[in-house]
């Protein structure tokens, strides 16, 4: 088990199993086909990420180091938070970047989810976490791997 | 974040809720970036991403419905990313009962929803805004509310206004409001160079394949690219920026790049040169191998990948109307040459609406028109989003569309060989 301790761009708590990208996530890429036809799995459609192609996204806990892509992407998070297909929360190694922070504001001001959303938790966390693993978050941005 | 009175009081409610929500949204947003104040958007128009009325994305369109019935500020006027339907792109009886019925069955109220939002126009749905014919160019030093990563990334850097990687929805919200949270791009030292890229080819870059390279390895950080001299010169002309505007693209959806400075040809280059370059930047070294490794390491996801091509898009983003008389020239002698009238592979340029409207007043249209090719200001990305083109082999020279859908690329000269009937898909 181990401890890191991130800044909580969206402050909030949650257990769930962990997905890991350990590539830049594309949002839109990874996000629309499953959107679109109401993929309740909400299966990773992004054929350029070999960590979670295909891999199903929604209820994980995200660890990544960031989002790339699409400016639609802050749009798509927020639509899979209106939808209920949102992930349990995002981790993010690196400062989060202005994509996915804007879909993550969006969800929180606009939408009833909870999404927890942390970032900055460093290069280790992503060396360490393992897709499959569960992770607890802390409102305080504290994120428990074990 | 230190808001004016006014910028606070519109947070307390001051203009109701929703109002009171977007100050909310914008000031999150800057405060995730540290921004310490929001500064005015200065430039003539806004720009939105989000131009497609998805039936599935009803959420978007719901949450549009309650900015509109807010009593909001009359927000700065707006261009559209390109419309997803036109009937003159080839499509089965079964896509147009996906593409009307199901996908896209939000259009019309979206498009609704835009035009009291103040969207220009018929004309002003491309992603390629930025092009005289369409008439939202930005100045140097101008800043922005946009979102549209290639629209972005190509002001920012060739234009050498100021505009940070807006999400859809948030731009809107800024133009709205008039004011967004000054960070990253917006500021000088936000827009130095963290990465020295040296270009070292022997043969031109394919722009495609060069803006895929390095926005896969810079990301989201800001590149100096040297060694461009030889292939694009040191004058912003209309090859330039072309080149330019499918590089950046590249960078920008294979990588989150906002923002690049290309020595001696971008403005912020000419003017400050290697100052530019922030302390301790890393140095990465591009030559023609590289690129041919990218290239090869793009994955082919067609059901069978070894079956012939059924269409070909060019034009992600969209295509100037140089682009559109050189790809004309092309064509008609790739045609000559293999002794056909008409293109091999049923065949769509996308263009501006405006762009298309000058195109037809040459004598170029008409000589296109013969060769088979089809013009449209379709968006070969949302024509595409569907799953029934997981199973039609698509070819394309963009690397954005080959990103975001099952398209599969091929450079330039490639596209012009297969589409001609000289070479056969490999």
């Amino acid at each position: 088990m181990k401890v890191f301790k991130g800044r909580p761009v969206v402050p909030g708590t949650c257990t769930a199993e962990a997905l890991v990208s350990r590539e830049g996530f594309n949002t839109l890429a990874s996000y629309q086909m499953a959107l679109m036809f109401g993929d309740k799995k909400v299966k990773c459609g992004d054929q350029n990420n070999a960590d979670i192609y295909k891999k199903p996204m929604g209820g994980k806990a995200l660890c990544l180091p960031m989002t790339i892509g699409s400016t639609t992407g802050g749009m798509v998070l927020y639509a899979a938070c209106a939808m209920g297909r949102q992930p349990a929360c995002m981790l993010f190694s690196k400062h989060i970047d202005s994509l996915a922070a804007s879909g993550a504001i969006l969800g929180d001001v606009w939408t009833d989810v909870s999404m927890p959303v942390v970032d900055q938790l460093g290069d280790e966390f992503l060396q360490y976490v393992q897709t499959g693993m569960t992770i607890t978050v802390a409102a305080d941005g504290t994120v428990t791997v074990a | 974040m230190v808001l004016t009175d006014e910028q606070q009081a519109l947070l307390d409610g001051s203009r109701g809720d929703v109002m009171a929500k977007v100050v909310k949204t914008l000031v999150m947003y800057g405060e995730t970036f540290g921004a310490k104040r929001m500064v005015p958007v200065t430039s003539a128009y806004g720009h939105t991403v989000i131009s497609f009325g998805l039936g599935v994305m009803k959420p978007i369109y719901d949450l549009y419905d309650t900015l509109l019935g807010g009593d909001l500020p009359a927000g700065q006027r707006f261009t559209a990313d390109p419309r997803p339907l036109d009937d003159k792109v080839p499509a089965s009886f079964l896509e147009n009962l996906v593409f009307k019925k199901f996908m896209y069955n939000q259009q019309a109220r979206y498009e609704a929803q835009l035009e009291k939002l103040g969207v220009t126009g018929d004309d002003g749905y491309t992603c390629t805004c930025y092009m005289d014919e369409v008439g939202n160019t930005p100045k140097r030093g101008e800043v922005l509310s946009w979102a549209e990563s290639s629209a972005v990334v190509y002001a920012n850097s060739v234009l050498g206004a100021r505009c940070n990687r807006n999400s859809g929805i948030i731009e809107i919200m800024g133009s709205i409001a008039g004011f967004v949270p000054e960070f990253g791009l917006l500021t000088d030292e936000g827009r130095k160079a963290t990465w020295v890229i040296d270009v070292r080819c022997k043969n031109r870059p394919e722009p495609q394949l060069l803006g895929s390279a390095i926005g896969m390895k810079v990301m989201e950080d800001v590149p100096y690219i040297r060694g461009m001299e030889p292939w694009l010169g040191t004058e912003l002309n209309d090859a330039a920026k072309d080149y330019l505007k499918d590089f950046g693209a590249a960078t920008a959806s294979n990588g989150a790049v906002g923002l690049y400075h290309i020595e001696h040809l971008t403005p912020e280059a000419v003017d400050m040169g290697e100052s530019l370059i922030a302390e301790g930047a890393q140095t990465w070294v591009i030559d023609d191998e590289t690129l041919e490794q990218v290239r090869k390491n793009y994955p082919v996801i067609w059901k069978d990948p070894a079956a012939a091509p059924k269409l070909c898009f060019v034009g992600c983003p969209h295509m100037s109307l140089n682009q559109l008389k050189d790809w004309t020239d092309a064509v008609e002698a790739g045609l000559a040459e293999t002794g056909r009238q008409q293109v091999a592979v049923p065949t769509v340029f996308t263009a501006p609406t405006p762009v298309i409207r000058e195109f037809e007043k040459t004598p170029y249209a008409a000589r296109l028109a013969k060769t088979g090719v089809v013009v449209s200001y379709i968006c070969p990305l949302m024509y595409m989003n569907n799953p029934l083109c997981k199973s039609k082999a698509v070819i394309t020279s963009s690397n954005k569309l080959r990103t975001y859908t099952s398209a599969r690329y091929y450079t330039e000269a490639d596209i012009l060989g297969i589409i001609t009937g000289k070479e056969t898909a490999r």
